[in-house]
């Protein structure tokens, strides 16, 4: 029995998922399938917290300072979109069980992902949180943008899961390994077939986290999908997948560093110059959102890029910033509504601040942050990425990184502009809902006096990073 | 008094008046009298505090004093507060236009005058912390701060193009702040520490000092503004509500000379010096450029911005003289025309509040119906041109002193400067106050009312007061000026004789 303990926390995920399952048949009681995942998410973030630091199955899956610091995030992630499920779903008539379970599903293969340390390791929790995301993209099945978000980005997630499942057998084919540290001992630079191993597991991973040029679904399934599972893509999956691409590439290949930093920034390159343009036209705040979500992903790449301790240790301060952000602005999303009917644009949020003047400073908070304008979380985040990128002369990368963020300013500043500047339009009920107020307002708070006492982050941070380097 | 930390009182007071604020309820008439007299009290109290930290202020050391330090980020990166000559007298600066600000805004301000408060006290917050920073971090994180408070200012309480002129702001000085951003993390991790008291006295690698001196110039270059990247400020002068452009003129552009001084000159000298002749033909197209641009306005703010852009070139030459008259003439011209352009903006509110307009056509002969007004309003016109008795004199004056012992031909351009701005300055006040008073809607203006009198007039006073006796500013500017100019010659007197020795070296092999 002894050999399951370090995965302690997956199987209680499991265990509550398939008790719930059967518990959901029985019980017509959704409040209570809710409460009770919630709970079992609660005990595994309290069992990752007791876990010793561990290598189980033959090193091919290891809980390491990294591997616990990004569980807890993913976790915090999941808890976010359950309670914002639980807010939204009589209002958007998706009141299934199977959601929380799903969610938790999900959670299990990110969980597995942030602690793979072996290629098949690596494909069993990128498929099995992919499968259950696909699901949960089509979970509307009443709504025609919500099926096809489901099928689109079926069809493209599996593209990429056989580009990655065909970059992984070229490495293995190359070193004869499938452990990512018995493979770091056989790495020599200038072989030219794990480079397109490399490059094909980089291209699979991109599309995970949606770093331009492997972008396109993700406007589009944002879109299209419930609000609270647009939330969740947005949260747990973008750490789950660049945790992964952290470990994979440092743990393996830091003797070829060189060789990925080309793609990984050109991915950032792209991604956040991209997004930056791209975003300004959109009318859909939840389209803007994906846009906003993939140049925030270009900035993250920056610190994975640098390979170094301070890079590593950035990324982790900005996915944990980024996080707390998208939960305030996606459970913000979710209160905009009146009378039952969700507001999607832009333009329906015209002169908030005249009718909820407090929500309108919530959501500028959060905007502003979004935009990296100081004192704000928003800012330290890229801050420390822009240390470590200039630490490791990637002075291009932050260069072009800075200057597309002044440029991603203007689309969060339209936002605001819409809710000081026009006339007032719409009304809304939908701030008075309890359990969205919850996540709403300590995400604002915790983004506004993040600058007053910074050092708890950067300590952990410090402590992920710590388990590579 | 050395324990208490007088300095973080002052910056987060203002804050403190936003939380009270913000539980004040606005519903009623009585609400909006307590906000109001909520806000005024705040910042009056906030200047008492200053007035408090000037008396102990040690005028003869040139050190910084009231210092804080706290550990904060990394290693290296604190809170870390502390002033010294040049930065108390903006501290003061601030804080005694704030009530002025806040005071203006009684009947301006239509709607959402809870908001519009709060904002005002945040910003007050925000540019007092830029001042005392003595760390670059802290130091960025309250410049670029101030842009989310003046961004929301311009944009609820502005004019009708009030969108456009807000978001050119905002951008124009965020894309100009980044690169100080870039440029201050790679000090960081070139020297391990961003603490200025340590900085002014690490000499930086000078290949590194142009690239840096670059990337802060971009910044302030953009703020204070110079040419050719002025274009923000008449549009947000013109669009923002009277206290707005108060804050904007008074204040803000300040931050970016104080950064000139501070930075620019006391981190990278030599930079600094190889830059100069740059920055002084900058200036010079400045003055000269922005006063015939004045000349041809037809709305009063618009004219008053344009002559911002004159006066702020004034403080760059004399900046980047590195002499002592020309350290001093910037920061006492900073002082004046935080002062003279501060209450010709509130001039305008003035007769804005009364006939809606900033036409100039659309006034004269004001002085009939309005003697006091145009009184006050003489005063301030006369101290925007710079005559012998007001303070903008003595500080225009100190800097061309300076600017003739550089050099001849700057001195000649930026002289012509002060003619151009007598020229606009009168051209203005003629229009307005002089002239048959014919205009229908002015027939029944009336004059100042006993608040605006309590605004002007203080204001009125002081321009004339440092203009007979700028003594007082000189004697607490000087060391500390003294101290930055020792420091530099210190610094180029390292680089000098190196170079003297190379070219020496460089002839013999000639031969």
């Amino acid at each position: 029995m002894s050999i399951f303990l370090p995965i302690l926390p997956e199987l209680s995920i499991f265990l509550s998922a398939i008790i719930l399952l059967i518990l959901g048949l029985f019980v017509n009681n959704i409040k209570l399938i809710i409460n009770l995942a919630i709970a079992s998410i609660f005990f595994a973030i309290f069992l990752v917290l007791l876990q010793p630091i561990q290598s189980a199955f033959n090193n091919s899956l290891v809980i390491d300072e990294f591997s616990k610091v990004v569980k807890i995030l993913i976790l915090t992630g999941s808890l976010a979109s359950i309670i914002m499920y639980h807010s939204s779903r009589k209002d958007l008539n998706i009141n299934l069980f199977e959601f929380p379970i799903l969610i938790l599903l999900a959670t299990i293969g990110m969980m597995i992902m942030a602690s793979a340390n072996d290629l098949i390791a690596i494909f069993i929790g990128l498929e099995l949180q992919s499968l259950t995301l696909y699901v949960l993209a089509a979970l509307n099945r009443n709504h025609l943008a919500s099926s096809e978000a489901g099928l689109k980005y079926f069809l493209l997630g599996a593209l990429s899961s056989g580009l990655l499942l065909f970059g992984l057998s070229y490495i293995y084919g190359f070193t004869g390994n499938t452990n990512l540290n018995l493979i770091s001992t056989v790495v020599t630079p200038g072989n030219i077939g794990l480079i397109i191993g490399i490059v094909f597991v980089c291209s699979g991973l991109a599309f995970k986290v949606s770093a331009v040029p492997f972008h396109m679904w993700t406007p589009d399934v944002y879109e299209g999908a419930p609000t609270p599972v647009t939330a969740f893509f947005a949260l747990a999956p973008k750490v789950a997948a660049i945790a992964l691409a952290v470990r994979f590439l440092i743990v393996g290949f830091s003797d070829i560093a060189f060789d990925w930093q080309q793609i990984i920034i050109f991915l950032s390159i792209a991604s956040m110059v991209f997004a930056s343009f791209a975003a300004i036209a959109q009318k859909n705040i939840k389209r803007l959102m994906a846009y906003s979500s993939i140049g925030h992903v270009g900035y993250a790449l920056i610190g994975l890029a640098c390979g170094t301790s301070q890079g590593v240790s950035s990324l982790i301060i900005y996915l944990t910033i980024y996080l707390i952000m998208n939960i305030g602005v996606f459970s913000f999303i979710l209160s905009m509504k009146n009378k039952g009917e969700y507001y999607e644009n832009i333009s329906d949020l015209s002169g908030l601040y005249k009718t909820h003047p407090y929500y309108a400073a919530v959501i500028t908070i959060f905007m502003f942050s979004l935009a990296g304008i100081p004192p704000l979380a928003g800012f330290f985040g890229k801050f420390y990425i822009f240390i470590a990128a200039i630490e490791s002369n990637l002075v291009l990368l932050a260069v072009v990184g800075i200057l597309a963020s002044v440029i991603g300013a203007f689309y969060y500043l339209r936002i605001i502009k819409v809710i000081y500047f026009d006339e007032n339009k719409n009304s809304f009920d939908g701030f008075k809902h309890r359990s969205l107020n919850f996540l709403t307002h300590p995400t604002a708070f915790l983004i506004l006096i993040f600058c007053i006492y910074p050092l708890p982050l950067i300590n952990i941070s410090n402590y992920a990073a710590s388990s590579f380097f | 008094m050395s324990t208490l930390p007088i300095l973080s009182i002052i910056i987060f007071l203002p804050l403190a008046g936003v939380v009270l604020l913000s539980i004040i309820n606005s519903d009623s008439k009585s609400g909006i009298r307590n906000l109001k007299q909520t806000a005024l009290w705040v910042t009056c109290l906030n200047f008492i505090v200053s007035i408090v930290l000037l008396i102990n202020f040690d005028q003869t050391d040139p050190n910084f004093q009231f210092t804080e330090n706290y550990f904060w980020l990394n290693s290296g990166i604190s809170y870390h507060l502390g002033v010294d000559g040049i930065s108390i007298l903006l501290v003061i600066l601030t804080t005694f236009l704030m009530p002025f600000c806040i005071l203006a805004s009684f009947d301006s301000i239509k709607f959402s005058l809870k908001e519009y408060l709060i904002s005002f006290l945040i910003l007050e917050t925000l540019m007092i912390g830029v001042f005392c920073s003595l760390d670059l971090i802290l130091f960025y994180l309250f410049f670029e701060g101030g842009l989310i408070p003046m961004f929301l200012i311009i944009g609820i309480w502005g004019g009708e193009r009030r969108v456009y002129s807000t978001f050119k702001f905002f951008l124009f000085t965020l894309a100009g702040s980044v690169f100080m951003l870039l440029a201050i993390i790679a000090i960081y991790i070139e020297v391990g520490t961003t603490d200025i008291v340590y900085l002014l006295q690490y000499d930086i690698d000078p290949s590194l000092q142009y690239i840096f001196w670059l990337a802060f110039f971009a910044s302030f270059a953009v703020k204070i503004p110079m040419w050719p990247v002025h274009t923000w400020l008449p549009d947000a002068h013109v669009e923002a509500p009277t206290a707005g452009s108060v804050i904007l003129a008074g204040v803000l552009l300040k931050m970016a000379g104080y950064g000139f001084i501070r930075f620019s000159l006391g981190l990278f000298p030599i930079a600094s010096s190889y830059f100069a002749p740059f920055v002084f033909t900058l200036s010079i197209i400045a003055i000269i450029y922005a006063s015939l641009i004045a000349l041809v306005q037809k709305d009063m703010k618009k004219l008053i911005a344009y002559s911002s852009v004159a006066h702020m070139g004034f403080v760059t030459l004399g900046i980047f003289t590195f002499t002592l008259q020309g350290i001093e003439g910037a920061m006492i011209q900073m002082i004046s025309h935080g002062i003279v352009s501060a209450a010709l903006f509130l001039c305008v509110g003035v007769v804005y509040d009364r006939i809606h307009t900033r036409e100039i056509e659309r006034y004269g002969g004001l002085v009939n119906r309005m003697p006091l007004y145009a009184f006050v309003f003489m005063i301030f016109i006369m101290g925007s041109i710079g005559l012998p008795g007001t303070s903008g004199f003595v500080g225009e004056f100190l800097v061309l002193l300076a600017i003739f012992s550089v050099n001849t031909y700057f001195a000649v351009f930026a002289t012509t400067g002060v003619v151009l701005a007598a020229a606009y300055s009168l051209w203005l006040y003629r229009k307005v106050i002089f002239g048959p008073l014919i205009k229908e809607d002015l027939l029944e203006i009336l004059d100042l009312s006993y608040r605006e009198i309590i605004i002007l007039f203080p204001l009125a006073f002081i321009t004339i007061f440092f203009g007979f006796y700028p003594q007082p500013l000189i004697d607490i500017i000087e060391p500390s000026a003294a101290h930055l100019i020792s420091n530099i010659a210190n610094d180029l007197s390292l680089i000098e004789p190196t170079n003297q020795i190379e070219s020496i070296i460089q002839m013999e092999s000639n031969y």
